[in-house]
Order: structure tokens, then sequence, then C-alpha cells
């Protein structure tokens, strides 16, 4: 076993703890989780079997192994980005709604009030 | 009796909103009709809610800044929440006159249009607005000739009076940052008609346009892609 790939093992398994920990705590909810669980499962499968990446290039037929780790990883990172913007759309709508509302009801308690009280 | 709302959203308004809302009600409106106002704190950093609370009006609070379309929209909720007829946006800058309202009232008492926009290009006189602007503007008139064809010049504008399916429509879906040229689009989509009545504006008396310099790039495109995004989607 080289060098790297105990330096990989390593810090996969502290990464994946963390995540552990993070959804243990409620900091980070299930559904963004499982997207780095997958993504840190992938490296530790490749870390373990070296052989596996040029297998993967030639099935692709990617010239250089690197090449396929680099354009596999830009993809997956894009994709996710572009969950969270979605992610991020929808609790911006939601926040709209909220506030809207909260101002009717400001509106309508105040209402209340002064009709309770006459003065 | 018709009943009629005007939605004053204000961003730091403290300055230009006692003027409006002095001319607001003092405003003479036809029998018939039974105003209130309703000012929108888009969650200002001056005393605009202080404001606001010295005159007799309905004060809707944000908490959050919304933008313009969201603080406009809380309007159109609390109108068709309390059974509003008509409802009028007025900006919160001074650059809808009041009496001008009258116009529009008339025009809708003649047609019982769905959305009366009060536009600036059909008449002569009052204030026009830079170069850029207007090419802005025109471009938009432009687009949505393509998109609605519909011929609404001063699309741009935010100086409208909605009736009562105007009201339930944008209540419940208007376009959050920059509203007025796209949500044009969604009238069209939901078969309302509109129609422009030749209004006199004023120069803005205090504070800055919302659209600026650089910011007018973001705004074109911005509003372009949710035109075309609102044309395409499902009614």
């Amino acid at each position: 076993m080289s060098r790297i790939q105990v330096i990989t093992i390593v810090i996969n398994c502290v990464f994946i703890g963390y995540i552990a920990r993070l959804i243990t705590k409620g900091k980070l909810r299930e559904e963004y989780a499982i997207v780095w669980c997958i993504c840190t499962v992938i490296l530790v499968v490749f870390s373990f079997w070296t052989k596996g990446l040029n297998l993967m290039s030639k099935i692709f037929g990617v010239f250089d192994p690197p090449n396929l780790v680099f354009t596999a990883f830009i993809f997956l990172i894009l994709i996710y980005l572009l969950h969270l913007s979605v992610v991020s759309s929808k609790s911006q709508h939601s926040i709209t709604r909220l506030t809207q509302e909260m101002a009717l009801l400001k509106e309508k308690i105040k209402k209340t009030e002064d009709k309770d009280q006459p003065f | 009796m018709t009943k009629i709302l005007i939605i004053i959203p204000c961003y730091n308004e403290g300055n230009s909103l006692p003027l409006i809302l002095e001319q607001l009600l003092h405003l003479k409106l036809p029998a018939h009709y039974k105003m209130e106002i309703a000012v929108v704190n888009d969650c200002s950093k001056d005393d605009t809610k202080w404001v606001a609370g010295l005159y007799p009006v309905i004060l809707l609070d944000l908490l959050v800044n919304l933008g313009i379309g969201g603080a406009v929209q809380t309007g159109f909720l609390y109108a068709r929440d309390n059974g509003f007829d008509l409802a009028c946006q007025i900006d919160g800058d001074g650059q809808h006159p009041p009496w001008e309202l009258l116009k529009l009232l008339e025009f809708y008492d003649q047609t019982k249009t769905n959305v009366i926009i009060g536009s600036r290009f059909l008449d002569e006189g009052g204030f026009k607005s830079s170069f850029a602007r207007r090419l802005g503007i025109r471009y938009f008139h432009r687009l949505n000739q393509l998109l609605t064809g519909g011929n609404i010049y001063d699309s741009t504008s935010g100086f409208r009076l909605f009736d009562k399916t105007g009201i339930a429509l944008v209540a419940e879906k208007y376009p959050d940052e920059f509203p007025e040229p796209a949500s044009l689009v969604l009238f069209s989509k939901y078969g309302l008609s509109v129609k422009e009545v030749p209004v006199i504006m004023s120069e803005r008396l205090a504070g800055k346009s919302s659209i600026r310099n650089f910011v007018s790039v973001y705004y074109c495109i911005k509003v372009t892609i949710s035109m075309l995004f609102i044309f395409i989607r499902k009614a």
C-alpha cells in the first residue's frame, strides 16, 4: 500500500466521521448528506482499488486516468451547485411568503386591538 | 360602492412619503369610491414606518427586505383578503402624482379593464427620463409585443390599477425583483385585459431609482429571462 493511499483512506474516514457527527447533531439534513456520503464512498473504493481508475478510464475512453477524476468530480460539483441553487431559491420563496403573512397578521392584530380598546 | 386600495411600497421613503400621503388623503374621488391606503414598509432603514404611523393608513410592515415585487404583492394579498374591488400601486418616491389616479379610475369606469397602466409615453408633457432608460423601455416594448401580442408602451411603469381578477392573479404570483415588464407576460398568459392611459409623471422627490447604471444591464438580462420563462411556463 503506497503512502498516498493511506493518506486518502485516513482523510476519507475522518470526513465520513465528521458528516455523521453533523447529522447526529442535527446540523446537516440527511438529504444533503447523501451526496457527500456517496462521494466519500467512491473515494474510498478507488483508494483501495488502485487499478480501478485505469480500468475506468479505459472503459470511458479517457487517455489519461487523472483526467477522468477531474471531469467526473467537476461534473458532480456542478450538479450539486445547481441543487444548492434550487434549495436556496425554495427557501427564499418561503421567506417571502412568511414575511408577507407576518406583515398581514401584524396589521390584523393591530386592528383588533384598536377595536377592543377605544380611547 | 367600490372599495379601492392604494398600495404604496416604500423603501427608505421617509422624506417623500408625507407629501404623497397628504395629497392622497385630500384627493377627491368620485362618490362611489371608498379609498384606503396601505403603506408597505419594505424593511426601511430610515423613519418610514414612523412617518406612516402618523397618518390614517394601513401599515404593512415587512421584517425582511423583499424588494419591490414582494412588497407590492403584500399589498395585493391584503386587498384580496379584505375584499377590495380595486388596487392601485403608487410608488413612494413621488413619481406618480396621486391626482393622475383619477384618469385611471375614469378609464376603468368606462371600460372595466382588468389592468390599467399609467403610461408616460402616450401624452406630451411631464418627466420623461433619460435616453438610456428610454432605450431600455423601447426594448421591453418590442419584447412584450413579441411575447404577448399586446401593445403596451410603458412596460416599466409601476403606476397600475388592478380590478378583482387582476388582484387575485398578482396576489398569487408576482415576479419578485423587477416585476413590471415581466408581469405583462403573466397578464396576457391568464387572459387579462391590459390597457394604457396617458398620465403625467414627475421626477422622484427623493431617493434613487432601483435601476441605475451597471444595475441596468443586470436588470435587462434578468427581466428578459423572467419574461421568457413566464411565457413558456404553463398557465
